[in-house]
């Protein structure tokens, strides 16, 4: 680089580092490379240059003007955040004031969540039957969400799981939990029996389409005491979907199946129309749910005894039974927070699920 | 799995119907997809035959043929098919039947001058294929007048089941029929091996050079086989279930498969290098190309059967392409090996190989159905594909896999809920093939079935489905070895207990509600969790929609709003902005927002119930109520519509934090809140110098430009599990005083930094007695307000209690607040 291109370089850094505002540094960048302005001056001369010299003199005057731009960029980007500093510091408000008296809004205007709306009203109508509601992390270890309930690493069972997992530690993935289930677990630890819980919550299973979601929610139910046994499973199940759906007379199926958890396992579907999509009517099965008596190694895993105590346990998805229940076509709203859905869908804050008032 | 209703015949004497054996298969546990009976729509078509085909005399495509439709009747039809010729046999549809391909019902009538009064039919008009090219050409012995669907073997319906994980012996026909005639649906027909003779040495011999490779193989080789395509009755039945046929000694392996639940392979002796194949691990830098054309490296994990070239097949799982039979194979080795169904899992699910062999496999098959297996598909080659057989060659040796199981008859009801004499408890055993070793008034002890590997699996050496105990790690000892001995002594029964209620279908057994403790339960939530739903109602009433959002987010994103540690990025995210877990939800609330404007709706308030992760551990996930509020409040003569502001927030936290019961008079704010808030806009509000309880403000312009939100917008987080639980104790009595309380107005002038708080908290701190409240009601700069000074305008209420105040005790009180707000602010009075 010839001299006098470079001390117009150092010219103009210095004079960047002493523009303090916005406006200094366009009034730096207008003199150096505006219509006027000096280096584009160089650049208009580079005709009068002899030949030879033509062609290294003008990579040097595009390089240098390569080189003043990027500084001036960066001292805008130092400026501009200089400039909102002083704008926020400027905006600055006494935040202890006190608050208005009343909300932008009203109970009109908000709504609970569907998903919510279902769990309050699993929660009263389990809650009569004596469960209480427990709750687990959504970020588990292998041994609570498989090992404890049976699954063992080779299960067949576990493909069926599409597990998300995080980042091994200690030789051990985390899992995000694909089920509630590890809350029995969790609660078979951390109590003695007789238990009765439902654990209604968030699971996650690497599934994406149209009525699949990656995050969904469930609701446990785990019952173990002496004497519990299928019918009182059987029981249970009835007399919840018959309140949970308002039909008195839903029919209700029991198909035996099989899950590593429980044993025997059985399927619950409920009747339906599938051409109409009316519940209890129509001659048709819907599966709604899984169950079964809780295996005597899931019991035994948690210290329990199983010749002393038994039970049984059952999982079943919230977005389905709140589909159903409300004629919800699409899965995939109930996730995106769209507020012409919320509105739609949404329930009134002031009329909680309450059995006095009618679930 | 798939098969047909003759195959299954072919198995279980019955007279069942279709409807009746599906009912049957859903109560017991063998789950219906699907029935496809592709006869039904075409049930009233009929063979027929072209008695002339004439050209149609006013059409040039088309031609004019009689049809005798075998009933004495001849009609008179107009057909475009090309293929239209004297004295061919068809397929005829007549006038007010369904042509399922087309979709219309048949009407005669007459086309350009010309009567039609059927219809000849394409198999794309039956919907049994894309074939359009002309009418049905079928052979000329077809049966004239016949229905057509019982000449072609279509009235087979197709029934599909799902097996689940504990059942391998029903992923086979055999074992359907097994189970329905167990339930009552018929009768399993008796079956046995034919034999076939040793003509010749063995021209493999087996190897288990590593017992983990295979447990035990039988192998024997048939020579001069001719590999051509297998009967019609085979490839019709392959077909149906889905498979394509491929050459008869596949077919013959695949139909094994499914008929009988023994996969085998068979190997082209020509092919194989070498005299052994060894069953053993496999050794690193190996590959093999397997049957589907894909190339696998295979681990020391994964057993493999090699011969001196290297691995032929993955052992249980699937073959390898090069030592596979074609039209060319002339001798051929039949395997028929036994493997741990643990391994059989692992190394298909680490070579993501799913293949009917594998299913079968993993989930356990038949331990002791190897020489009788062997010697029916020998027999089978032979009677397909000519031939003599070898000698049978083998290694290793069957495990034991014989154990017994006890039921107590009463555990029937007292575990599974139904009353059922101990007699029908023992048949249903009986009829599912367990064998009685003892009995007495009690109880049964039965010997398993070699084919029930999911009963008393824990005593049986060849281990397939569940797992072993995994016992918590911190339980006591004692509790543990009790629970266990506990276990032990009992599965096998539940075990029984299940198949005995599986048979007679779980509708039989009597419902009973669950008994309560008392007429009225006690609370379902607890404290914390009722705090929780009247957090969500609070909100909600405050005009807010609860939401739901996804806890993980892209990682850019979340980074906006908090740490993003690695340990929280998903190893496996279903897409690629779904990978970190949110450090709060009001990131994915902002984001929902944002979508929200993008769609015109740019004035919303959403709030959630939901996590913020800090880490992997329980406690590291932190319940939180947050909310956003975006755009302007509602147009409305009454009240001026506005931008939302950071006291709208600040109101809706304190408005939850109120109603958790957080004595509001102890709580702080300081501006101090995280870096996604405007800094001058926001605070966090603290109980004493640890707690935080919320933070509230407007969003940073920097995350509202990264977000793409318009704004204004404003967040706030309640962090619920900080909200301690409120004290339950009795209110006292209520503060009636006799005397009317006063009310006096003051206005200070105080510097801009002093904040409200501090002068509120010293005018109510003037006088404790006297003084009930302090409220702030005017904030006032500009004229006659020095710049940087506020004007701070306060209503404080006196409240008398032995009598009425003289005008000098409020002078005093008056003073005394005039003097604590100096004190503490350098406020002076406004003139």
């Amino acid at each position: 680089m010839t001299d006098d291109l470079a001390s117009l370089q150092a010219e103009t850094e210095t004079a960047l580092a002493a523009a303090a505002d916005l406006r200094a540094l366009d009034a730096v960048r207008v003199g150096v490379l505006g219509k006027s302005g000096s280096l584009t001056g160089l650049l208009k001369g580079l005709g009068a240059v002899p030949a030879e010299q033509r062609k290294e003199r003008g990579a040097a005057l595009n390089r240098l003007k390569g080189a003043i731009e990027a500084a001036i960029e960066a001292r805008r980007v130092v400026l501009d955040a200089a400039a909102l500093d002083a704008r926020l510091a400027a905006e600055r408000i006494d935040v202890t004031l006190p608050p208005r008296a009343s909300a932008p809004g009203t109970a009109a205007d908000g709504g609970i969540h569907p998903i919510a709306r279902t769990m309050e009203e699993l929660t009263a109508l389990f809650g009569a039957m004596g469960f209480k509601v427990a709750e687990g992390p959504d970020i588990e270890g292998d041994w609570y969400n498989f090992g404890a309930l049976n699954i063992p690493d080779h299960h067949p069972a576990r493909q069926d799981h599409d597990t998300f997992y995080l980042p091994e530690v200690d030789g051990k993935r985390p899992v995000l939990r694909t089920h509630t289930s590890p809350v029995q677990i969790r609660t078979m630890l951390s109590q003695e029996p007789p238990i009765r819980v439902i654990v209604p919550g968030r699971t996650y299973r690497a599934d994406h389409d149209a009525t699949h979601s990656p995050m969904f929610h469930q609701v446990e139910g785990l019952v173990i005491d002496r004497g519990i046994t299928l019918g009182h499973l059987k029981g249970c199940l009835i007399d919840f979907l018959r309140a949970f759906f308002g039909i008195a007379d839903l029919p209700v199926r029991f198909r035996s199946s099989y899950f590593p958890f429980t044993e025997p396992s059985m399927e619950v579907d409920i009747g339906w129309s599938r051409k109409t999509g009316e519940l209890g009517k129509g001659g048709d099965w819907l599966e709604i749910l899984g169950s079964g008596m809780v295996h005597p190694k899931v019991l035994a895993n948690c210290g329990i005894d199983p010749r002393e105590w038994q039970g049984f346990a059952f999982g079943m998805g919230i977005e389905r039974i709140t589909m159903l229940k409300h004629g919800i076509p699409d899965l995939r709203p109930f996730y995106e927070a769209d507020i012409r859905w919320l509105r739609h869908y949404g329930a009134d804050p002031l009329a909680p699920a309450t059995l006095h008032e009618g679930v | 799995m798939k098969f047909t209703l003759s195959w299954l015949r072919d198995h279980l004497e019955t007279d069942a119907s279709v409807d009746d054996i599906a009912r049957t298969l859903n109560a017991i546990g063998l789950e219906v997809e699907g029935i496809e009976d592709r006869g039904a729509a075409l049930a009233s078509f009929r063979i027929a035959r072209v008695i002339e085909a004439v050209q149609h005399p006013n059409a040039d495509r088309l031609r004019h043929l009689r049809v005798d439709i075998g009933d004495g009747r001849e009609l008179s039809v107009v057909c475009g098919a090309p293929n239209a010729r004297t004295g061919m046999m068809g397929v005829a549809a007549l006038p007010g039947e369904f042509v399922p391909g087309t979709g219309i019902t048949l009407k005669a009538g007459e086309i350009r001058g010309v009567k039609s009064e059927a219809m000849m039919l394409s198999m794309r008009e039956m919907g049994l294929g894309d074939d359009h090219t002309g009418i049905v050409d079928l052979p000329a012995d077809a049966p004239l007048g016949a229905s057509y669907v019982t000449w072609a073997g279509l009235d087979d319906p197709i029934i599909e089941i799902s097996i689940t994980p504990n059942r391998g012996d029903a992923l086979s026909v055999r074992g359907v029929a097994r189970d329905l005639a167990a339930a009552g649906l018929g009768t399993l027909k008796p079956w046995s091996a034919p034999k076939a003779a040793a003509a010749y040495k063995a021209p493999l011999n087996w190897k288990i050079e590593d017992p983990r490779a295979c447990l035990w193989v039988l192998g024997r080789a048939v020579r001069g086989v001719k590999n051509g395509p297998s009967p019609k009755w085979l490839q019709d039945r392959l077909v149906a279930i889905g498979l394509r046929p491929i050459s008869a000694l596949v077919d013959i392996t695949n139909f094994f498969t499914f008929d009988l639940g023994r996969p085998l392979h068979v190997f082209d002796v020509a092919k194989v290098k070498g005299t052994n194949l060894t069953m053993r691990m496999a050794r690193d830098g190996e590959t093999l190309t397997a049957l589907n054309g894909k190339d696998y490296a295979l681990t020391a994990e994964d057993g493999v059967i090699a011969d001196e070239a290297g691995p032929e097949a993955l052992g249980g799982v699937i073959g390898g392409e090069h030592s596979g039979c074609d039209e060319t194979t002339t001798e051929c080795f039949i395997e028929c090996a036994l493997f741990d169904p643990v391994r059989i899992a692992l190394s298909g699910r680490r070579h993501d190989v799913r293949t009917d062999a594998r299913a079968r496999f993993e989930r356990g098959l038949d331990p002791a159905f190897l020489p009788d297996a062997l010697e029916a598909a020998t027999r089978m080659i032979i009677d397909l594909c000519g031939g003599e057989a070898s000698e049978i060659s083998e290694a290793g040796a069957e495990p034991a896999w014989k154990r017994s199981a006890t039921l107590r008859f009463e555990r029937v009801a007292s575990y599974g809920g139904l009353d059922l004499p101990a007699d029908e408890s023992v048949a249903r055993l009986e009829r599912l093939g367990f064998t009685m070793q003892a009995r007495d008034a009690a109880s049964v002890t039965v010997a398993v079935p070699s084919w029930r590997n999911d009963v008393a699996s824990d005593l049986s050496a060849y281990r397939a489905g569940g797992g072993a105990l995994a016992q918590f790690a911190g339980l006591d000892p004692a509790r543990a070895a009790k629970a266990a001995e506990g276990c032990a002594a009992i599965e096998p029964e539940c075990d029984l207990v299940e198949e005995v209620l599986r048979l007679g279908g779980l509708d039989a057994v009597p419902t009973v509600s669950l008994p309560t403790s008392g007429v009225i339960p006690p609370a379902a939530f607890t404290p914390k969790q009722a705090r929780a739903a009247l957090a969500r109602r609070v909100l909600a009433a405050r005009g807010m929609q609860e939401s739901v959002t996804f806890a993980f987010m892209e990682a850019k994103t979340a980074a906006l709003f908090g740490a993003t540690p690695d340990a929280l990025r998903l190893v496996n995210p279903i897409a690629a902005d779904l990978d970190q877990m949110r450090p709060t939800p009001v990131a994915s609330l902002l984001l929902a927002a944002s979508r929200n404007a993008a769609r015109g709706f740019a004035d919303v308030a959403l709030a959630e119930l939901g996590a913020a992760y800090r880490d992997i551990t329980p406690d590291g996930q932190a319940a939180v109520a947050a909310g956003v509020r975006h755009g302007a409040t509602p147009r409305h003569w009454a009240e001026a519509s506005r931008g939302v502001d950071a006291m709208d927030a600040k109101g809706d936290a304190l408005a939850v934090l109120a109603a958790l019961g957080v004595p509001m008079a102890a709580v702080q704010v300081t501006a101090d809140a995280p870096g996604f808030y405007h800094p001058g806009r926001s605070g966090v509000v603290r109980q004493g110098p640890k707690t935080v309880l919320a933070t509230f403000g407007e969003i940073h312009p920097k995350v509202l430009e990264a977000l793409d939100l318009p704004g204004p917008a404003v967040a706030f987080e309640v962090f619920l599990d900080a909200v301690a639980e409120p004290k339950r104790r009795k209110k006292g009595a209520p503060d009636l005083p006799a005397f009317q309380p006063l009310r006096r107005d003051f206005a200070f002038i105080v510097e801009d930094k002093v904040t409200a708080e501090a002068l509120l908290r010293a005018a109510r701190g003037a006088d404790k007695a006297l003084i009930t409240d302090v409220a702030l009601f005017d904030v006032y700069r500009g004229k006659g307000v020095p710049e940087g000074s506020k004007s701070l305008a306060i209503q404080v209420t006196l409240q008398p209690r032995e009598a009425t105040l003289t005008d000098a005790q409020i002078e005093a009180v008056a003073d005394r607040v005039v003097a604590a707000v100096a004190k503490a602010t350098g406020a002076v009075l406004r003139a």
